[in-house]
């Protein structure tokens, strides 16, 4: 069991029950919510959308890529940040074994992906978090990757789209992770001097270090439906303050009724709003000719264009 | 047991005892024990600077968190002279988690922030035990602006057990407090010096940690997480609290190693709570020189430094 099933053991259970239902793989899936037999292909075509009950079920950070920008647009970024166990860390295992475990289930370094690619034609930065790594946690690389994914951002007058999903900071990378929360925070801010859109993303589950970060400080925030989003997760509140947590509490619709998120929006309809958000957000990006040349060579956003004018630092 | 003294000071609470019995003794009968007390005062300095020179992180933590450890409200009674303190978020509520104002430190104008435990039942309840609201971070950040619009510099203490895990915390977005108070405090352009005097904990820590100049007392902690809950999570028991400690690494020591951690200040012996003015003494002393230094840097080049500081966390040097 992983660290973050121990603290969000009622959200997590989903994804082990579906491990458990003894469905073979690749025909058919058990939603984890209404238990509805899906056939694999329908379920792929509605973006891992039970088709039912609407529940959104957990994909990879690639997958929600691969859905959200322009087919064949994307291109990795930052792909060689590789941890480094600088603690030397070790629980009842090894930080480093840990981390060599969740590369080999993974397949990735670490818990963020950064792309540049197209949304509806118009280039952006995106970064996604991958739950399945070590519990999407953020430690020195995810800390890294986002503050590069940003600086990317500056240097090529680019949008930047987070998905967060996250148990919060990475404890084998202790202070260093906590660290990481005021990193990713000072960096939001430069982006917002140089006036270029932050649009997060929040994906069940947010807690913790990202949320009381990156995911938060969004020019725009929005949550795909009923995820939890939270600084403390239940089971610590509930231990806490010993009362009975209200309904849907820390759900998308909680978040909305109080004010943290400006929208709910279905992951199906995602490419469709924020590229609708950023094209007003951007406007002023796009008129002068020198600009827009620099927004068509879009697909080679990560190429040098030292024949473009500097950007003012 | 006594209460005053941690479990692995019990042997200086027996030699304490011993010496209070014989004050009592001595004061009854005309018998000449000065000499006897002497030998036990002494014993017991002894016998304080062994344990003390070698506390494990575990051990480092429980002092932090000592029942008569100093607290903001104390320090700025020694530090500080004409301290008046400010209230409120402006929003909704004023958070005694969370206190702070204006003072002067040597004569010098400036913002005070820090956490507020309290002590005694009522008074903790009141501070509610320097775990703040989102209101608590939402005033200090209206305390820091304050601070950067006229040019005074911010002074933040340190010691909380974590923002408040509560529904209403959540329900008024503790998160986005504390996430804007990292951001804006990464470019306001006035000085910002912290120091960590107790257990600085998690995101309530760092959420008025962002600073040019990081000090810790001797026998503070800063971590990601409480070391009861890293085991509770990692090693599936509170009871391995003391293998997390030192597993995360949250004493200054090790933190000065990794560069988070600007400077150490020195406590008396046996801690913070033996000797209040000579622990704020120690504090004043570093906080002037750092304040000399640091409002006689250009504020872009203040700003620019603290950037680059925040961007180097992490990079493996």
């Amino acid at each position: 069991m992983s660290w973050i099933d121990k603290i969000l053991p009622s959200i997590a259970n989903g994804t082990r029950e579906a491990k458990k239902s003894g469905v073979p793989e690749g025909v058919w899936k058990k939603c984890p919510r209404c238990d509805a037999m899906l056939y694999e292909k329908s379920l792929s075509d509605n973006a891992d959308v039970c088709p039912k009950c609407d529940h959104h079920l957990r994909i990879t950070a690639r997958r929600r890529l691969d859905l959200f920008l322009d087919a064949g647009s994307q291109q990795e970024l930052f792909a060689d940040l590789a941890p480094v166990d600088l603690l030397k860390f070790k629980d009842l295992k090894r930080y480093k074994d840990r981390l060599s475990a969740a590369q080999k289930s993974t397949g990735e370094k670490d818990a963020l992906i950064a792309v540049s690619g197209n949304l509806k034609g118009q280039p952006l930065i995106a970064v996604a978090f991958e739950f399945n790594f070590i519990g999407g946690s953020m430690g020195a690389v995810v800390g890294e990757k986002f503050v590069q994914a940003v600086n990317t951002c500056i240097e090529k007058r680019l949008p930047l789209v987070c998905f967060s999903t996250s148990g919060g900071a990475r404890m084998q990378e202790a202070l260093i992770s906590l660290m990481q929360m005021a990193k990713t925070a000072a960096a939001l801010e430069k982006l917002k001097a140089e006036g270029l859109p932050y649009i997060s993303i929040l994906v069940d589950p947010v807690y913790g270090g990202v949320s009381a970060s990156l995911a938060m400080l969004g020019d725009i925030n929005i949550a795909e439906p009923n995820a939890l989003v939270g600084f403390t997760g239940p089971d610590v509140i509930r231990q806490t303050v010993r009362v009975k947590l209200p309904e849907g509490f820390q759900r998308s619709e909680f978040l909305l009724e109080h004010g943290a998120i400006d929208m709910i929006v279905p992951r199906g309809q995602l490419p469709e709003k924020v590229a609708s958000l950023l094209d007003k957000l951007m406007h002023s990006e796009r008129p002068t000719a020198v600009v827009s040349e620099t927004v068509d060579a879009g697909d080679t956003a990560q190429s040098d264009q030292s024949d473009q004018p500097e950007q003012e630092a | 047991m006594d209460p005053n003294y941690l479990d692995f000071e019990q042997p200086i609470a027996e030699l304490e005892a011993k010496i209070s019995e014989l004050r009592l003794v001595g004061s009854d009968i005309d018998l000449n024990i000065g000499e006897e007390i002497q030998n036990l005062r002494n014993k017991s300095t002894k016998l304080t600077e062994k344990i003390y020179s070698n506390l494990s992180s575990w051990q480092i933590s429980q002092v932090a968190r000592h029942p008569q450890r100093p607290y903001t409200l104390d320090y700025i009674d020694h530090i500080f002279t004409d301290f008046d303190e400010l209230h409120g978020d402006r929003l909704f509520a004023d958070d005694q988690a969370l206190i702070g104002g204006l003072a002067k430190i040597d004569g010098r104008p400036c913002v005070v922030i820090g956490h507020q435990k309290g002590r005694g039942t009522k008074a903790k309840v009141r501070h509610n035990f320097g775990m703040p609201r989102p209101e608590g971070y939402r005033k200090a950040r209206r305390l820091v602006e304050l601070g950067e619009r006229y040019k005074l510099p911010v002074l933040s203490f340190i010691d909380t057990p974590g923002a408040y895990p509560g529904i209403d915390a959540e329900e008024r977005g503790i998160n986005e407090a504390i996430a804007v108070n990292m951001a804006i405090m990464s470019r306001v352009k006035t000085p910002l010096i912290a120091t960590v005097t107790g257990e600085a904990n998690s995101g309530g820590a760092i959420a008025i940690g962002v600073s040019d100049q990081l000090n810790m007392l001797q026998y503070s902690t800063y971590t990601v997480i409480t070391p009861e809950g890293c085991a509770t999570i990692l090693w599936k028991s509170s009871e391995y609290a003391s293998a997390a400690a030192e597993a995360m690494g949250v004493t200054s020591k090790r933190l000065e190693e990794l560069g988070i951690v600007d400077n150490t200040i020195a406590e008396p012996l046996g801690g913070a709570h033996r000797d209040v003015a000579a622990t704020a003494a120690n504090i004043k002393a570093s906080l002037i020189e750092q304040l000399d230094r640091l409002t006689a840097t250009d504020s872009d080049a203040l700003i620019e430094r603290r950037y680059k500081r925040l961007m180097s966390y992490g990079l493996s040097a």
